[in-house]
């Protein structure tokens, strides 16, 4: 069943992504010095997801996997945000 | 069966020869055997253990035992049924030998992986065995090791707590490969449609397994650490919450009952049908509400912390998302009905159990709506009634299953049956001794008898005895029922390739089946599981 | 005996499973944090203030960096440069091990401020900020652990590489070797604005 095997990412694409992910890092390092109230914490977090995305779909080459993976990784996302929302149901409200 | 007399499949055909063939076999059906025996062995062991506590509570005051030994007893019992029986016992056992079979794989993805999950297991199972006998002694915090009492308790929690670790691993390797081999080793013609209700149920089993297990694991590793740096995560005068270390626990600890149950409700599903001699009622809400029990499971684990201090808004919500989960589970139940109406049934001992298996489950199923609603739950929270419960759908249903499962596939993984007659007096045993045993605690509990004391007050003298009374008859009938097997398996009249007449893949290759199942050619599916359409049941 | 059965995709799909359970190992940790900083968000900005950003930041540049190594590595051996597929994985690991001794250095830093877990010095900070650094600890830890596993399995797949076991025709362990090196840094780049970056 080798017909999937991936079509190889050029070097290029990759070394674009790590710097792109460096200057993700340095917009969280930069946020983190100006005060937003809640909003930092946030950002922090939304900065982080997009960094992590970057890594999931190129260099974990999730973009040229079939559809399962993606579905498979998605349900995993749900399941995670279930476990972790439905906590603060309980921390929020005592 | 002239010719195949001598003929001993998987059993004789190895690539190494002697007790190395098993130890280091992949073969999925030969772990499937291995996973078997230990899990049947411990159960015995667990049984015992149940026996001895239902004896203590035989009077009021102590009888047998006293208080530590009480506790402990019961901790050891409910590690041992829950995380080295139940846990694997149809999805290990069962999966492990029908599931390839059942799609027309010759294994599972990866084999390698199968088998170290079984030492995975066997290696938890030792030294949890070990942790009884060592240290400070067995452990006596239950089995849901709660905070603050696991993390000040001198007995061996640590060993314990890495034992169901270790267990929780081989589950989740069991989990990943299942997932795989059902997504990938489907045989041509196996479409999505044509899977048997088993592979449905293993397939949501797997996705449980893989997403909820490893909270268990940190669960454990954190209250293993607390224990040695003595850090305060769960000690509230340290900032800490010991409510956290319950829900962590129960995000795993409740999608966990669906792994005991939803392989059971496939083993049944396969069973009716063929006794029925019916094609399955709803294919479709079946393989769905499998999905959606897995799905809905995961969305009620603090029903168990009611009474724990938890936010009166987080009571609300679980509360109503417990009652979701009686929809697809009662999907279940309407469906095996409903393939009963009108079917030609026959009373065979497999079928014998199935139908028991339905009788239990919906019982502990509407005792636990009972639990599930706050308010009744407030008066039930911590009783008899729990214990009676939880053993309904656990042991009524998931063990029950099991024991379904054995009667139903033994002439298959051995190609010899057992006595008929032997097999229902055993169930019949099994079946009266369960009921008296479980209903009259679920009376008991009502009445506020609280669970967990080696003791009780004199009025709940009478139902105590009546319970330890069907302890002995279910102990007789599970001795009968283990012996029966025993010896049809080893002596029992050979039986070919289909005894019971049924319909999915593993019927159709000769009993027991060859190292990799089919011979040459891979098999081509072009009908649905259960089709019965011109196929008879085999003479023996 | 039948002829071996291989299934690439099937391996990787398998090892994406087995990342899911990492990611939910981790979440217990993540979930403890959030319901403490919900319950302590003012300690938690002071506690975060006593750790050392720059430890941190150059943490994060490294795991940046071996990410793209490794990336590197397999489109590398997918293009049968044998060569240049060692090399990245050999800087892999060399970057493995600047985070780990970037890590002991932090770590004994802090310990020998007395703050560690079960410390009394950290009792005495109030309880917010023993949790935090409870947590700290915890998460940090099993993310160290995870470094090591990762660069270890990276060094077995390097050495298979160079004996000619794993090709460019037959990568798959290389290809699941990288995924799990890259979960390590998705963990980090959580760990690190919620643990060093926290505005006071």
């Amino acid at each position: 069943m080798s017909e999937e095997t991936h079509v190889p990412v050029p070097y290029r694409t990759f070394i674009l992504i790590w710097v792109a992910l460096l200057i993700l890092t340095g917009i969280t390092v930069a946020v983190s010095r100006v005060d937003v109230g809640a909003l930092n914490i946030w950002v922090a977090l939304g900065v982080a997801s997009i960094k992590s995305s970057l890594v999931i779909f190129f260099f974990m080459h999730l973009k040229q996997e079939s559809i399962l993976f993606k579905i498979g990784l998605l349900t995993m996302l749900v399941i995670l945000a279930i476990f972790v929302g439905m906590t603060f149901l309980d921390i929020l409200y005592r | 069966m002239s010719e195949s007399t001598t003929y001993t499949g998987f059993w004789q055909e190895s690539p190494r020869p002697g007790i190395l063939g098993w130890l280091l076999s992949t073969d999925h059906k030969r772990i499937g055997i291995m996973y078997l025996t230990c899990i049947i062995s411990l159960f015995i062991v667990g049984a015992i253990l149940g026996l001895a506590i239902r004896l203590e509570l035989i009077a009021p005051g102590e009888t047998i035992m006293g208080a530590q030994t009480y506790n402990a007893t019961f901790t050891v019992h409910g590690i041992i049924m829950i995380f080295m029986f139940l846990i694997p016992s149809i999805p290990a056992a069962f999966g492990n030998l029908l599931l390839p079979i059942q799609i027309g794989a010759r294994d599972v993805s990866f084999p390698k992986l199968n088998l170290l999950s079984w030492y995975c297991y066997i290696v938890g199972a030792i030294l949890a065995i070990i942790a009884i006998f060592s240290g400070g002694g067995a452990p006596d915090t239950g089995w849901t090791f709660y905070v603050p009492f696991s993390t000040q308790t001198t007995t061996n929690v640590n060993l314990a707590a890495f034992a169901a670790f270790m267990l929780g691993f081989s589950s989740i390797l069991t989990g990943i490969n299942f997932v795989t081999t059902i997504h990938r080793l489907r045989c041509e013609g196996m479409t999505w449609g044509r899977l048997p209700l088993f592979v449905w149920t293993l397939y949501a089993t797997a996705w449980i397994q893989v997403l909820a297990t490893p909270m268990i694991g940190i669960t454990l590793v954190l209250v293993i650490l607390e224990r040695v740096f003595g850090a305060g995560l769960f000690d509230a005068a340290r900032g800490g919450d010991p409510i956290l270390f319950q829900h962590l626990f129960w995000i795993y600890s409740h999608p966990a009952v669906y792994i005991m149950i939803l392989p059971g409700m496939g083993v049944i599903s396969e069973i009716i049908p063929t006794f029925a001699r019916k094609p399955l009622f709803g294919y479709w809400a079946m393989a769905f509400s499998s999905l959606g029990i897995a799905f809905a499971g995961s969305l009620v684990w603090a029903h168990h912390m009611y009474a724990s201090g938890m936010s009166d808004f987080a009571v609300l919500i679980f509360s109503f998302l417990t009652f979701i989960v009686a929809i697809p589970s009662a999907i279940k139940v309407f469906n095996w009905i409903s393939t009963l109406y009108k079917g030609s049934i026959e009373m065979a001992p497999p079928m014998l159990y199935a139908l028991a298996f339905i009788f239990n489950f919906a019982i502990g199923g509407l005792g636990g709506l009972a639990l599930g609603a706050a308010a009744s739950d407030i008066h039930l929270h911590d009783t008899y009634f729990v214990v009676g419960h939880f053993h309904y759908v656990m042991f009524g249903g998931g063990g029950f299953a099991l024991f379904a499962a054995m009667h139903y596939w033994l002439p298959k993984f051995t190609g010899r049956m057992y006595n008929h007659k032997v097999a229902v007096i055993g169930w019949a045993l099994l079946f009266v001794g369960f009921n008296v045993t479980y209903m009259t605690m679920q009376a008991v509990g009502v009445a506020g008898m609280p669970r967990r004391y080696y003791d009780y007050l004199p009025e709940f003298t009478t139902l105590n005895q009546v319970a330890t009374a069907g302890s002995w008859v279910m102990g007789l009938g599970l001795l009968i029922m283990f012996v029966n097997l025993w010896r049809g398996m080893c002596s029992g009249r050979r039986v070919g390739k289909n005894p019971w007449g049924a319909t999915t893949l593993e019927w159709e290759v000769p009993s027991p089946p060859p190292l990799e199942n089919f011979g040459e050619e891979d098999p081509v599916v072009t009908k649905g599981p259960y089709n019965f359409k011109g196929v008879v049941a085999d003479e023996y | 005996m039948s002829i071996e059965h291989r299934d690439d995709t099937g391996a990787r799909f398998g090892m994406w499973l087995f990342l899911y359970t990492e990611v939910i190992l981790f979440s217990g940790l993540f979930i403890l944090y959030a319901m403490a900083l919900a319950k302590y968000p003012a300690e938690f900005s002071d506690a975060s203030h006593k750790l050392n950003i720059y430890f941190g930041s150059i943490n994060t540049l490294v795991l940046l960096t071996s990410s793209l190594t490794i990336a590197l590595a397999v489109s590398a051996i997918q293009m049968g440069r044998i060569k240049q597929t060692l090399i990245l994985c050999w800087i892999t690991i060399a970057l493995a091990l600047v985070f780990l001794i970037n890590k002991y250095f932090e770590w004994s830093a802090e310990i020998s401020h007395g703050i560690y877990p079960g410390s009394e010095q950290l009792a005495e900070m109030g309880p917010g900020i023993t949790t935090f650094f409870n947590l700290y600890y915890f998460t940090a830890g099993l993310h160290g652990l995870h470094v090591f596993i990762g660069g270890t399995l990276i060094g077995v797949v390097a050495v298979m590489t160079a004996k000619g076991k794993v090709t460019s025709d037959r990568y798959t362990l290389l290809e699941n070797s990288a995924l799990y090196w890259h979960l390590v840094d998705l963990v980090w780049i959580f760990l690190f604005p919620l643990y060093y970056l926290l505005y006071h």
